[in-house]
């Protein structure tokens, strides 16, 4: 075989288990406090810049980055457990997850030095939110089709074109960009292609919503009309973006949240089924229990393959391909294995609005961040199929 | 780590010589059978948990684990994991472990070995691997008071053949009035629910084991075999399917390693031991059902004839998913236990581990 799996059985070190607990512990003060309210959270749409900023001065925003930008060098499994344990209270944490996973490293690898000085304590402080801009009304898993343009001109770049399914737009302050700076070339498609910082509280930007079928506004079209966006919020190299997302992948791949959107069915399921459910639904539930500790210990153990210094891109990859369709399968199991409780009033009334909610965003688990097909096309090179 | 991989070399060693998958299905007898053991028994790869003073190996339970993934990898035909087990248990029981092969039962949950008021066992087991090969019996017995193993020659019981799916032996044994040469109670914090838990650990090991081997088997196949004009490892549709056998396997060594890792480090912590071996057997069983559908699949008619090796693994996978309690029998256990425990213990169980 041209690549071996591995998933070595690595435990969450002493320093993240004492971190849990105060994880933990700040949670329930912020449930007390009435800052949300964890068995209907789910249903809002979970920005709230004010609870992102109480993480922020916990230090548990950005916190594996170096202390210079705001972060405070913690490591990768320090920051499963704060991930995780944040998920599995559905805490809202819109304003600052995709800064905190994403574009904080991207900026902090390929951005200038002011730059990060800038942004990224911002980003740690829970102020500063972030979208990512790639999808667009024509290229959707094939991102190197993109089209929308940065031209340049003078001290910098016009942006012309438009984004689409860009989630947060309309709350976010800066989105990380995906543009066209040359045409693609024969030898190398994924050629001509840039990555930029963009200020969103500009004019030249327009951004419209895109409801969901959920009835939610998550998705947004941001249309780009001779933008101008200065030299120095460039990332990385000119035209070459396609090489600089290898190993963040993993990260983006392998996280908590990528088996847990759905999880709060489950706890619901076991509350209404009660102490004593019959013996089908004991055997679902133990099923999928199993199922979520294979992907939670398999998810640990490429986080801790990250934190060695290891690039297991396969393995991230398998971790949310199983897991993803894990979470989208979990609203629907929870159905048939709650079919026979009794149904005294009210019993089921809370499990019932989380079902209908969780089955109706369930489609778009396995379409956001990278789809089946297109993760199923990584592991079979990883196989060395391709 | 490096002492590790030159057991786990070693081990791959005699497989490869003397156990090779090819060559024993080619075989138009069993004398394979008494060499392989010969090397194995020499290399103290039997004895591996049975501690130096009891005349064993002395092997670490994580080695010995490692031995038993490595025997899955071949779809390793003889008691190896039935005897290293049936070593563990009498030292724990502080038995001196006979040389020769052993069989454990009971392997189905719902099986038991009793003992009479004068001292002799009774009752009947089904289904166990390798009674018919072995020299010696080891049984776990379950009684208000304690858990005991008792070592019984295997022809003072009554043996009534069966095969598994594999051709292995799965045989009943009927214990009417036999005299064990030792009955002892088991040790420390173990219990007849911890034999269970073992065995079915091991099983997981080699669940994940031979999922990877046919993971390379179908892998390989699909680079090489040539339709409509091209590798069919070419056409999406395969490599998704391989994909998926990608993700049941990654997931089955995950888990089962996972649960290995448990029993090895953390022996005291028996909540944690029955989580994780619990859901390794459910998870490693569901494994095997995607997994060997999508290995024959891929291998079409050829790897559905008894001269390719694909069966030796396919049908030893269905074989153990079966043994030490199968994926619905262990999840209606764990599913009870998170429903008494309740919603709110759910995700501290989780975390636990």
């Amino acid at each position: 075989m041209s690549q071996s799996i591995n998933f070595d059985p690595i435990r969450l070190p002493p320093e993240a288990e004492e971190l849990r607990l105060e994880v933990r512990e700040f949670l329930a003060d912020e449930i007390a406090n009435g800052s949300f309210n964890p068995s209907s959270s789910i249903l809002k749409s979970g920005f709230d810049r004010e609870f992102s900023k109480r993480v922020g001065k916990r230090g548990w925003i950005g916190m594996t980055w170096p202390k210079k930008y705001g972060g405070q060098e913690r490591s990768f499994l320090e920051r499963y457990v704060v991930t995780e344990e944040f998920r599995s209270q559905n805490a809202p944490v819109t304003c600052h997850f995709t800064a905190d996973r994403q574009s904080g490293p991207v900026l902090l690898k390929y951005a200038q030095e002011h730059i990060k000085l800038d942004i990224l304590p911002r980003i740690t402080a829970g102020d500063c939110c972030f979208c990512i801009g790639l999808s667009e009304p024509n290229s959707g898993s094939d991102l190197f089709a993109a089209s929308t343009k940065a031209t340049p001109t003078d001290g910098g770049y016009l942006i012309n074109g438009t984004k689409l399914w860009t989630s947060n737009a309309h709350q976010a302050d800066y989105m990380i960009g995906l543009f066209r700076t040359s045409p693609p070339t024969k030898e190398n498609r994924r050629h001509g292609l840039t990555q930029f910082l963009v200020d969103l509280k500009q004019p030249n930007i327009t951004i419209n919503p895109v409801r969901n079928m959920a009835g939610k506004h998550d998705f947004n079209e941001v249309v780009f009309d001779d933008l101008f966006i200065p030299e120095d919020h460039l990332l990385g190299e000119v035209d070459s973006a396609w090489k600089q997302a290898t190993s963040e992948l993993a990260y983006e791949r392998s996280g908590p949240e990528r088996f847990l959107e759905t999880y709060y069915m489950l706890p619901e399921l076991v509350r209404v089924l009660g102490k004593e459910p019959d013996i089908r639904a004991k055997e679902g539930v133990g099923r999928l229990v199993a199922q979520l500790h294979t992907l939670r210990r398999m998810s640990v153990s490429v986080n801790g393959m990250l934190q060695a210094g290891k690039e297991p891109v396969l393995e991230g990859s398998i971790v949310k391909d199983v897991g993803t369709i894990w979470e989208q399968a979990l609203p629907s199991k929870a159905r048939e294995l709650a079919s026979f409780i009794d149904d005294e009033p009210g019993n089921r009334t809370n499990f019932d609005e989380l079902l209908q909610f969780s089955t109706n965003i369930a489609p778009k688990l396995t379409i956001q961040g990278g789809t089946t097909e297109v993760l199923r096309g990584i592991i079979a090179r990883g196989l060395g199929l391709r | 780590m490096s002492d590790d991989n030159l057991l786990i070399d070693a081990t791959t060693k005699i497989f490869e010589d003397l156990c090779d998958p090819q060559n024993i299905n080619a075989a138009k007898d069993d004398s394979w059978k008494q060499l392989l053991w010969n090397a194995l028994e020499e290399s103290g790869l039997t004895s591996a948990w049975v501690p130096e003073e009891f005349g064993g190996a002395g092997a670490s339970i994580s080695d010995g684990f490692s031995i038993i993934e490595v025997a899955g990898k071949f779809a390793v035909p003889i008691a190896l994991p039935e005897t290293l087990l049936g070593g563990w248990l009498l030292s724990n029981a502080n038995i001196s472990v006979p040389k020769g092969i052993m069989a454990v039962a009971p392997t189905r949950p719902r099986d038991k070995v009793t003992i009479h008021s004068n001292g002799t066992l009774y009752g009947q087991v089904r289904g166990v691997p390798f009674a018919s090969e072995a020299d010696h019996i080891v049984a776990a017995i379950e009684d208000a008071v304690s858990t005991k193993v008792a070592l019984v020659a295997k022809n003072n019981c009554e043996i009534k053949s069966f095969s598994g799916l594999s051709g292995d032996p799965r045989d009943t044994i009927l214990f009417d009035n036999v005299d064990a040469i030792s009955i002892q109670e088991l040790e420390g914090d173990l219990s007849y629910r911890s034999v269970k838990l073992m065995g079915a650990t091991i099983r997981s090991l080699q669940i994940g084991g031979a999922l990877m081997a046919i993971l390379e088997l179908a892998t390989e196949h699909a680079k090489t075999r040539v339709a409509f004009e091209k590798p069919i490892a070419k056409f999406q549709a395969v490599q998704h399917n391989l994909a998926k056998l990608a993700n049941e396997t990654a997931a089955a060594v995950a888990v089962a390693n996972s649960a290995a890792d448990t029993l090895a480090n953390s022996p005291d912590n028996e909540q944690a031991i029955f989580f994780e071996a619990s859901s390794a057997k459910i998870r490693t069983g569901e494994a095997v059902g995607e997994g060997t559908a999508i290995a024959h699949q891929v291998l079409g008619a050829i790897g559905f004839t008894e001269e390719h090796i694909l069966h030796r693994f396919t049908q030893r996978l269905w074989d153990w998913r079966d043994d030490f309690g199968n994926e619905s029998e262990w999840a209606v256990e764990l599913g009870a236990l998170i429903a008494e425990n309740g919603p709110d213990e759910l995700w501290p169980l989780l975390t636990t581990r």
